[in-house]
C-alpha cells in the first residue's frame, strides 16, 4: 500500500499545485476587488450601485458550477461575439467573479460597522476620502471581517474542486483518475487527507492573522 | 477675529439655528451654552464643516471662508469631539502624526518631534506607544486635543468636553483649555454646563430652542 501511495503521490501533488494556484490567484484578486465593489455599491452614483447590486445578486444567486460551465462552454457560443477562454483562465475568471461578490457582501457589513465618528474625525483633520478609506476605515474593517472571510477561504479550498467539470487537472481529478484506473479507493482517501491538510493550514493561518489584529480593541 | 453672520440651519423643516451671528475675538474662549436641542452641537458642526448651514457667512480676519471646503491644506478649525473619535487601530503617536504626515506632507521625523512636544505639554509623553483602548477618558480627550493641535488650527472647537468625564476631571479640562489660551489659539466650547462655561470663558453665547 505504501508503494502504491508513493506511485500515485506525484500525480496527486501536481493536482494539488493546480488547486493551490486557483486558490491563491482567486484570493489575491477577489479580496481587493471585493473592497472596491462594496465601496461602489454604497456609492451615491446610483447607476453604479444598481449595476453592482445586480452583479452580486446574480453571482450569489446562481451555482458556481453553472458559472464555470457558462464561462468555459457557454461564452464561446455567444452569437456574433465569441469569447474563448483557456480552461485555466476560464476557471480563474469564474472564481474571481464569484468570490468578489461574496467578499463584497462581507466587506459591506464591515464598512457598515465603522462608526460615523471615524469619518468625521478624519474629515476635520483634512484627510481626503481615499486617505480616510485607506488609513482609517479599511484597517478596521479587516479586523471585523476576518472571521467571515476565513469561512469563505476554507470554502474556496473545497470549491476549487469544481474546476473538474471543465477538465482542469486539479487534485480531485488526479485522485479520481487513479481510483478508476486502479480500481481502488485509496487515492480518494489520500485526496481527502490532502484537502484536510490544506484547510487545516488555512485555519491556522487565519488564527495567526486574527491574533495579529487583536492588538487593539 | 472670527465672525459668524446670520447662520441659519434647519433639518426637515425644523429650524435649529435662526439668523445667528456672533463675533469671536482672537485668542479668546467662547462658550456656547444652552439646553439640549438648542442647536449647540449643530452650530459647532457648521463651524467645523461637518454640516453646511442653509445660509449665512463665516468670516475670518475679514475674509469669508467655507469650513466644509477641505481643498486648502491650511487648517483653520480643529475639533475635539464629545467621544473623541480617536482611531482605535493607531497608537497615540500615530493618531497625532497621521494628519500632519498625510495632509500637511510633513516628514515622519518632524511630525513625531512636534507630536512629542504636544504630548509632553498635555502630560501624555509616557503613553505615546499605547492604543486608545488602554487610556482613561481624560487621557483620550487629551490625545484628541493633541491630534487637533498637531494640525496647527487657528480655532479649536470642543463638543461637550466635560460630558464624557467624571466630575473630578472637569476642572482638569478647564485647566488645559486655559493653558492653551496662552499659546494664542482661539477656542470655542460647546457645553450644557453653565458653571464650567463661566469658569473658562471670555464670552458666553446662550442658545435657546426655537419655538415654531
Amino acid at each position: 500500500m505504501l508503494q502504491y501511495t508513493s506511485e500515485i503521490l506525484p500525480s496527486l501533488l501536481s493536482g494539488t499545485v493546480m488547486t493551490l494556484k486557483i486558490f491563491f490567484w482567486t484570493l489575491v484578486a477577489s479580496l481587493p476587488l471585493g473592497i472596491l465593489v462594496s465601496l461602489g455599491r454604497s456609492s451615491k452614483f446610483k447607476p453604479l450601485s444598481w449595476i453592482l447590486s445586480f452583479y452580486i445578486w446574480v453571482m450569489r444567486g446562481t451555482p458556481l458550477l453553472l458559472q464555470l460551465i457558462f464561462v468555459f462552454y457557454g461564452l464561446p457560443n455567444m452569437p456574433f461575439f465569441h469569447i474563448v477562454f483557456e480552461r485555466y483562465d476560464a476557471a480563474l475568471f469564474a472564481f474571481i467573479l464569484n468570490y468578489t461578490a461574496y467578499f463584497a457582501e462581507i466587506f459591506r457589513g464591515g464598512f457598515g460597522a465603522i462608526d460615523k465618528g471615524q469619518y468625521e474625525g478624519a474629515k476635520v483633520l483634512g484627510l481626503s476620502y481615499w486617505q480616510t478609506i485607506r488609513k482609517i476605515v479599511v484597517p478596521q474593517v479587516v479586523k471585523i471581517v476576518i472571521p467571515s472571510i476565513g469561512n469563505e477561504v476554507i470554502n474556496l479550498v473545497k470549491d476549487s474542486s469544481l474546476v473538474y467539470v471543465i477538465g482542469l487537472g486539479d487534485l480531485l481529478r488526479a485522485g479520481n483518475i487513479a481510483s478508476s484506473r486502479d480500481v481502488t479507493l485509496l487515492p480518494l482517501v489520500l485526496v481527502g487527507i490532502i484537502y484536510l491538510l490544506l484547510t487545516l493550514i488555512c485555519t491556522w493561518v487565519l488564527k495567526v492573522v486574527e491574533k495579529h489584529y487583536s492588538y487593539y480593541r | 477675529m472670527l465672525k459668524l453672520e446670520n447662520i441659519t440651519k434647519s433639518f426637515n423643516g425644523t429650524t435649529i439655528l435662526n439668523q445667528l451671528s456672533v463675533d469671536v475675538n482672537d485668542n479668546s474662549i467662547l462658550s456656547i451654552v444652552g439646553p439640549s436641542g438648542a442647536g449647540k452641537t449643530t452650530l459647532l458642526r457648521c463651524i467645523a464643516g461637518l454640516d453646511r448651514p442653509d445660509s449665512g457667512k463665516f468670516i475670518l480676519d475679514g475674509k469669508e471662508f467655507d469650513p466644509a471646503d477641505d481643498s486648502d491644506t491650511e487648517q483653520i478649525i480643529g475639533v475635539v469631539f464629545q467621544d473623541f473619535n480617536l482611531f482605535p487601530h493607531l497608537t497615540v503617536m500615530e493618531n497625532v502624526t497621521l494628519a500632519p504626515i498625510m495632509v500637511l506632507k510633513q516628514d515622519k521625523k518632524s511630525a513625531q518631534e512636534t507630536a512629542e512636544s504636544l504630548l509632553k505639554e498635555l502630560s501624555l509623553e509616557s503613553h505615546a506607544q499605547q492604543y486608545p483602548f488602554e487610556l482613561s477618558g481624560g487621557q483620550k480627550q487629551r490625545v484628541a486635543i493633541a491630534r487637533a493641535l498637531a494640525m496647527k488650527p487657528q480655532i479649536l472647537c470642543y463638543d461637550e468636553p466635560t460630558s464624557a468625564l467624571d466630575p473630578s476631571l472637569r476642572d482638569a479640562v478647564g485647566k488645559v483649555i486655559l493653558e492653551l489660551k496662552k499659546t494664542g489659539i482661539t477656542q470655542i466650547v460647546v457645553t450644557h454646563d453653565p458653571e464650567f462655561a463661566s469658569n473658562i470663558s471670555d464670552q458666553i453665547l446662550k442658545v435657546t430652542p426655537i419655538n415654531k
